[in-house]
């Protein structure tokens, strides 16, 4: 359903996505468990170093969108701010509806890191559970830990302890336990950023799979130009300053050769 | 399997369960080194008496029970003291290694009474608990503390932070965090600290015994020397030995049990 919405809109339609026009988004909104995203002049200094000058950035349900910028541009820290990881200077960030802001649940949102920060004494299956949060506890955390340990296709290494396992497995492992919860926004820094390159493409595959099958809003840091145009709806450019310079690439275009696949303008200056 | 594995000798011909052998081959070819070195008079009685005479001067002082009657006081001491100072010392190297303000308030004064080495105390002990059994508990107790303190507390502040980090965000709870992450990862330290203070405990013991007590391994052995029975000055001796490589072997085993998750101790 999704990927033929996705695939089948026409130059005009598309147009209008890109510019939220109302009708796109409720399209969206009704196929996805994504939560919307809206950002207005966020701001963040680390003492005298202002790293956020006034990002305003809206993310409809259920897109993917990637962050690119150079390093130290900081990807990262717009992304903890995100997570609620680190605390706003100045600025919102809101979840669901703008007219009906939702209380969201920390389960709502994960982070999946470079490092995979697995539990080196907890066994595979352990690690997915720490993912259920608050439901660690309960009847069924066993069988969801099993589904998302299969759902990234490490089902037989459950009992693994996860120094046997390579750096590829180690984030699968990783994806589950962020997965688990069944989140409504799953925020990536560089995720494959230490992995080679072709587990990196078998990852993006995975990424992109979950991705549709569980409909999450999606916010995808990378430095690597090209996995952020193979995978997001939408790509964005942090540049010095913080300024956000706005890509915009859909899926649909992608296939086509003969039409220009890649727009960009500058949102802000 | 590679083909270097299938050209080795087939299992037959290797030697079975050679690993926990091996370590044993040493001190048994020194032994009887020493025995050949005794019975042909290369070194006289009277420096060192023969393996044979010190396990004959071991089965006599068994059979009269006063071996085990003495085993078992320097065994009690030691365990008690251990347990005492090393309860100390985690207690405090946790309080340390989570609380700021615990560490700003009590770091410096253990880290300078750290630098006052614990036998240099046994006058003022002596002069405190004469030669009480609570002298000898005492001084166990504080040369344990440091080892177990300071590892403990090294072990909290290197947890790593990202694990912290990934706990928090995952709704861990601060009880929840300790079990399942910092302890967890303090646990090789911890178990360092361990071993440390095990070698530590023996020493202190000795020592105290020898110079203040009225039973036990040191005890026994200061006896002997009084009545000039070198073979029993020995086989105190020996036993301390042996004893201590057990408190080792019972830790590793402790270890090796409770960090089967460490890449360090899993088979290939
Ligand atoms: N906790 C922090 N304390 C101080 N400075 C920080 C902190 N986190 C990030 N910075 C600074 O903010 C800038 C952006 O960092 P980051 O967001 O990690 O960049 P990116 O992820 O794009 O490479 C860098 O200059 C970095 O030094
Ligand atoms: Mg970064």
């Amino acid at each position: 359903m999704q990927t033929a919405v996705r695939t089948s809109l026409p130059e005009t339609e598309l147009a209008s996505r890109v510019n939220f026009a109302p009708h796109a988004r409720i399209v969206r909104e009704v196929q996805t468990s994504g939560l919307p995203l809206s950002i207005r002049g966020l701001r963040k200094s680390f003492g005298s170093n202002e790293v956020l000058r006034g990002i305003d950035l809206h993310i409809p349900a259920g897109q993917f969108v990637a962050i690119v910028g150079k390093s130290g541009c900081g990807k990262s820290t717009l992304l903890r701010l995100i997570a609620g990881l680190d605390k706003i200077d100045a600025g919102s960030i809101s979840f669901g509806q703008d007219t009906q802001p939702k209380d969201i649940q920390p389960e709502d949102i994960r982070v999946m890191f470079q490092e995979p920060r697995l539990l080196p004494w907890a066994r595979v299956l352990g690690n997915v559970e720490v993912g259920l949060g608050r439901d660690r506890t309960s009847a069924d955390a066993h069988a969801r830990a099993e589904k998302a340990l299969a759902e990234v296709g490490l089902a037989d290494k459950r009992d693994q302890w996860p120094s046997v396992l390579s750096g590829g497995q180690k984030q699968r492992v990783a994806l589950g336990r962020a997965l688990v919860s069944s989140p409504r926004v799953l925020a990536f820094d560089e995720p494959l950023g230490a992995l080679d390159a072709l587990t990196r493409i078998s990852m993006q595959r995975l990424l992109e799979r979950v991705w549709r099958d569980q409909g999450f809003t999606a916010i995808l840091v990378t430095h690597d130009v090209a996995e952020a145009v193979a995978l997001a709806d939408r790509v964005l450019v942090i540049e010095e300053g913080a300024s956000l310079m706005m890509s915009w690439f859909t899926r649909a275009g992608r296939a086509s050769a003969a039409r220009p696949s890649l727009r960009v303008w500058k949102a802000r200056s | 399997m590679s083909v270097i594995d299938s050209v080795s000798l087939p299992r037959s011909l290797r030697l079975p369960r050679i690993d926990g052998l091996i370590q044993w081959i040493v001190p048994l070819a020194i032994i009887a080194i020493w025995q050949v070195a005794s019975v042909t008079g290369f070194v006289p009685t009277r420096v060192l008496p023969a393996p044979s005479d010190v396990l004959m001067a071991g089965w006599k002082l068994l059979l009269s029970g006063e071996l085990v009657r003495n085993i078992w006081v320097s065994f009690w001491r030691a365990s008690i003291g251990f347990l005492i100072g090393g309860s100390i010392g985690f207690a405090f190297g946790l309080a340390n290694g989570l609380s700021q303000l615990s560490a700003k308030l009590t770091d410096t004064t253990l880290q300078m009474v750290r630098n006052v080495p614990h036998l240099a105390l046994i006058p003022l002990v002596i002069l405190w608990f004469g030669i009480d059994e609570s002298a000898k508990l005492f001084l166990v107790a504080l040369g344990v503390f440091f080892p177990i303190y300071l590892n403990t507390l090294h072990g909290i502040r290197t947890v790593d932070p990202q694990l912290i980090e990934m706990g928090r965000i995952y709704g861990m709870t601060d009880g929840e965090l300790f079990r399942r992450v910092i302890f967890p990862g303090a646990l090789p330290s911890i178990f360092v600290g361990i071993r440390f203070a095990l070698g530590i405990m023996w020493l202190t013991l000795i020592v105290a015994e020898t110079i203040a007590a009225s039973s036990g391994l040191g005890y026994m052995a200061m006896q002997a020397r009084e009545f000039m029975l070198i073979d029993v000055v020995v086989l105190s001796i020996l036993i301390y030995a042996l004893l201590g490589k057990l408190a080792d072997s019972a830790s590793r085993v402790l270890e090796r049990l409770t960090l089967s998750w460490h890449p360090a101790f899993q088979k290939r």
